[in-house]
């Protein structure tokens, strides 16, 4: 099969996940590739758990779930409970260590970071938290270029929160480079 | 070379597709009552519309939604609904008015897990029989079901274009999975969608029979506000359109209503076949399962195995002749379903036990596995080897 990268993202609902996963896809599909992003959530319309996930590839994806993804993203301690043991041997889990304390054992490479933490204190705003992630996410993995990834977080945010967004970004891409913690499996 | 479709590529979510197509169709009206997981479809409806000039009703209740939808077509316009398996149970006795009184209209159930409102935001595909035999009395219906955000798009039209060229309901039978999931897709141009519009009288009001049919078995449709007068009723009727008990009139329109689809099954009824040239053991999937289905498929035929599927893309009227044809040429039937069997059943009376056909089955609010649908292609090829 062409090589084809599988994302889960996870957390609680109310944090953008599902948001996150679309412009994830849509970034990939700016930069001429397939992406199909599909998605999970409980009974709530927040709080309850969400889970959003991104399959990437050069070829046809026909099968549009994930089946061990390459890359986790936990933002929430179920979610790290749930999915960090079911990761890709050697895959990243990155963590969001404001609201997950207890990391589980997993045989993935973990960055623990204090994503909504960091979100709120330099952007201003929680909210972007998902935004921050996927700069992470795209700066640990570069699975798609910072330029599709801005383009794409532009044409799917609300109008008038485009500085706010690009902000959450370019942190996201900067916690990447520096704020890395590789916690030992 | 001619090319029907813009290059640049969109990301959109099968719920979507359908808004879009409908409205490339030239869906006008919605009414509907929404509900998980097809309200996405009533949202974008809410926002298209009115800027094309069409209307868009949140309705009391998914009854009152389908008798919307079957008076705005009696009006003339192009008019759809969506709902899931808690409103298309509610609006199966104005869907046989409609198959009765043969006004055009589509009807989209994303299926979610059933019975009674079962699990709203999880897959199923348990309606299948529901949207052949859901309403009552020996009526015809067209079912299709999409596999893909683009066919999703695609078979919206065709629901539509089918819907106005027999005046008959059409059922786009989505699924959770096909209806959230958003992928990659590159659409037609709008203005090379093949568009048919129902067939209007060519006399005056006073000669006009709206139940005389022409000779493909559909009689032409007068709008309401046109001038035409005539009656409408859920009771058999006659030419004219007035209630009767008569058996023989009875008898005729029964089977004219039959025959107006089945005499046009080569136009009605469509398969996509994928590496069924040599195949040994044939998958049987439609919708969602389908895409889990051609992972299955491809990972047998890179392990050797000859293995293929079929996909019915109509699954109403059932795609029997081709269903039947390989009988004759594979060894094994296998057919992957979120239920318990319903399409199975249709498998099996199409081959009439001159080939082995199995079920892969999953009723758990998943998406049906790849793997498990390779597994059982695994087992029918070990029993060939060793038999």
């Amino acid at each position: 099969m062409e090589e084809t990268l599988e994302f889960r993202l996870s957390g609680s609902g109310g944090q953008g996940l599902i948001l996150a996963g679309v412009i994830l896809a849509e970034a990939a599909i700016r930069e001429g590739k397939n992406a199909v992003q599909a998605q999970s959530y409980g009974p709530e319309a927040r709080g309850g758990a969400s889970k959003a996930e991104v399959i990437i590839s050069e070829g046809e994806i026909d099968y549009p779930k994930v089946v061990l993804p390459d890359v986790v993203l936990a933002m929430s301690q179920d979610a790290a409970d749930k999915y960090a043991v079911r990761v890709k041997k050697g895959g990243l889990l990155i963590i969001d260590n404001t609201y997950v304390k207890n990391i589980p054992a997993t045989s993935a490479r973990v960055y623990a970071l204090p994503i909504s933490r960091l979100a709120r204190e330099k952007v201003g705003k929680e909210m972007v938290a998902n935004i921050v992630a996927l700069g992470i996410l795209a700066g640990l993995t570069g699975a798609v270029s910072r330029r599709t990834l801005e383009e794409a977080v532009l044409s799917r945010i609300p109008r008038g929160t485009e500085s706010l967004n690009l902000k959450a970004l370019e942190l996201g891409f900067e916690m990447a480079r520096t704020f890395t913690v590789k916690v030992p499996a | 070379m001619m090319s029907d479709v813009v290059e640049m590529a969109r990301l959109m979510q099968g719920n979507e597709a359908v808004v879009e197509g409908a409205l490339a169709a030239g869906v006008r009206f919605y009414a509907g009552y929404p509900i998980t997981p097809s309200t996405e479809i009533a949202e974008l409806m809410a926002e298209r519309l009115p800027a094309l000039g069409g209307k868009f009703i949140q309705m009391e209740d998914e009854i009152a939604s389908m008798a919307a939808v079957i008076g705005a077509s009696l009006a003339g316009v192009k008019a759809l609904t969506a709902t899931s398996g808690p409103g298309f149970s509610l609006k199966q006795e104005n869907i046989g008015f409609a198959a009765m009184a043969e006004i055009p209209c589509v009807i989209v159930n994303v299926q979610r897990w059933g019975p009674s409102t079962g699990i709203p935001t999880a897959p199923a595909q348990g309606d299948v029989m529901q949207a052949r035999w859901g309403t009552h009395g020996d009526h015809p219906v067209i079912v299709l079901c999409p596999a893909s955000v683009r066919e999703a798009y695609l078979l919206a039209i065709r629901a539509v274009n089918l819907s106005e060229k027999y005046r008959v309901p059409v059922i786009l039978l989505m699924d959770e999975v096909i209806g959230h999931m958003r992928e990659r897709v590159v659409l037609p141009r709008a203005k090379e969608v093949e568009v048919i519009e129902r067939k209007k009288p060519s006399v005056e009001p006073k000669d006009y029979y709206p139940y005389r049919p022409g000779d493909d078995g559909v009689p032409p449709m007068a709008s309401f506000g046109e001038g035409y007068r005539y009656h409408v009723t859920g009771l058999v009727h006659d030419e004219k359109g007035n209630p009767t008990t008569d058996p023989q009139v009875a008898e005729s329109l029964l089977l004219r209503l039959h025959r107006k689809i089945y005499d046009h099954l080569d136009d009605v009824v469509s398969v996509e076949g994928y590496q069924l040239e040599d195949a040994e053991v044939t998958v049987v999937a439609y919708g969602a399962a389908a895409r889990s289905a051609k992972r299955a498929v491809k990972e047998a035929r890179a392990a050797g195995i000859k293995a293929g599927l079929l996909r019915p893309v109509t699954i109403w009227p059932f795609p029997e002749k081709e269903v039947a044809e390989l009988a004759g040429r594979v060894r094994h039937i296998i057919v992957a379903e979120m239920n318990l069997g319903q399409l199975k059943g249709e498998v099996e009376r199409a081959v009439r036990g001159r080939v082995g056909v199995s079920g892969v089955n999953r009723v758990n609010g998943e998406l049906i596995t790849f793997e498990e649908i390779l597994s059982a292609i695994r087992e029918v090829a070990l029993d060939a080897q060793s038999g």
